[in-house]
């Protein structure tokens, strides 16, 4: 990919960006029929991917409504997971530039994937290419899959015969794999999931998810500050 | 889950976006806070598993669903692909419920 022409270059980072668009619609057809098994109807779960649009954040409330969670509890770890695109929202702040009405247009893009792909480009111009490819692109596969899930899980009747209630812990074990990867990854994840044990008889539902999280990330982060 | 705790929701999530692209930006945050961020993650889905593979209510308890969810972390582990680790989460628990 480095030796290409620029032509090349923007070719490929495209087309990777649709690629991953396709790969996370998959994924969107999950959160629908997770959605609709925690007892959202269609038109919310689409509601969620169309204006919520992060992906962990939504599968996070829905887990917690599905557990039986509070509203509040549900909210709280919804933006407990989307604090990290605030972070994504600085890193690419210098790449895009522009008028206040795209840059507020492109903030609804910012999200794990479409940030991944430009800060992986080599230059500015790549780096807009490839946020814009992957942002769209996830955003139109990631709603049409949601809408394929919620309306198919609709169809399948009891979630349990099929296992359904299993798919939201099996999806975010595949989420949490990266995450165990970083530094202090595994000991805050062993930690945050001990807490939430321990809590749960205790704490009303969904709360325990929230302490054990916030608990683990203060206990550990002085141990692996670099 | 309530019309206006999606709105809530969707508020929150673009405030948060829009804070670092337009309300912050050139803001360097403390390396502590990035820290924290970059381990939140880790700590809440780890949590959002357990309570939603062993916990029933207010209770523990061990069963289907923690053969199916095992089956699939292993399937992770493996670099399976996204949605092979959901399915084989389901369909193992379902396997097991149905045996049982």
């Amino acid at each position: 990919m480095s030796r290409g022409s620029g032509a090349q270059r923007s070719a490929s980072v495209v087309s990777a960006g649709v690629l991953l668009g396709l790969a996370v619609g998959v994924f969107g057809v999950s959160f629908g029929l997770i959605a609709v098994t925690a007892g959202l109807s269609p038109a919310k779960a689409s509601a969620m991917s169309l204006l919520v649009f992060t992906g962990a954040s939504q599968f996070a409330a829905v887990g917690v409504v599905g557990a039986g969670g509070s509203p509040a509890a549900a909210i709280a770890s919804a933006l407990f997971l989307g604090a990290r695109n605030a972070a994504y929202g600085l890193t690419m702040a210098p790449v895009l530039e522009g008028r206040l009405p795209k840059r507020l247009l492109a903030a609804q893009l910012v999200i794990d994937e479409s940030t991944a792909l430009a800060m992986a480009q080599s230059n500015n111009r790549e780096r807009q290419r490839g946020f814009w490819a992957a942002g769209v692109s996830i955003y139109v596969f990631w709603n049409i899959g949601t809408v394929i899930g919620a309306l198919g899980g609709q169809l399948i009747g009891k979630p349990e015969t099929w296992g359904l209630d299993a798919a939201f812990p099996a999806a975010f074990v595949a989420l949490l794999i990266p995450h165990l990867r970083k530094v202090g990854g595994r000991q805050t994840a062993l930690l945050g999931a001990a807490l939430a044990i321990a809590l749960t008889p205790i704490l009303p539902p969904g709360i325990p998810i929230l302490v054990a999280a916030v608990a683990s990330v203060l206990g550990l982060r002085r141990r692996t500050t670099p | 889950m309530s019309w206006a705790t999606i709105f809530v929701i969707a508020g929150g999530a673009y405030l948060l976006k829009v804070s670092g692209l337009v309300l912050l930006r050139g803001w360097q945050p403390p390396t502590l806070v990035q820290r924290c961020l970059d381990l939140l993650p880790a700590a809440l889905i780890a949590a959002l598993i357990v309570v939603n593979t062993v916990v029933t209510g207010r209770y523990l308890v061990a069963d289907a669903r923690l053969v199916g969810v095992s089956a699939a972390a292993v399937a992770a582990w493996r670099k399976l692909p996204f949605l092979a680790v959901v399915i084989i989460g389901a369909a193992v628990t379902a396997l097991v419920r149905r045996l049982a």
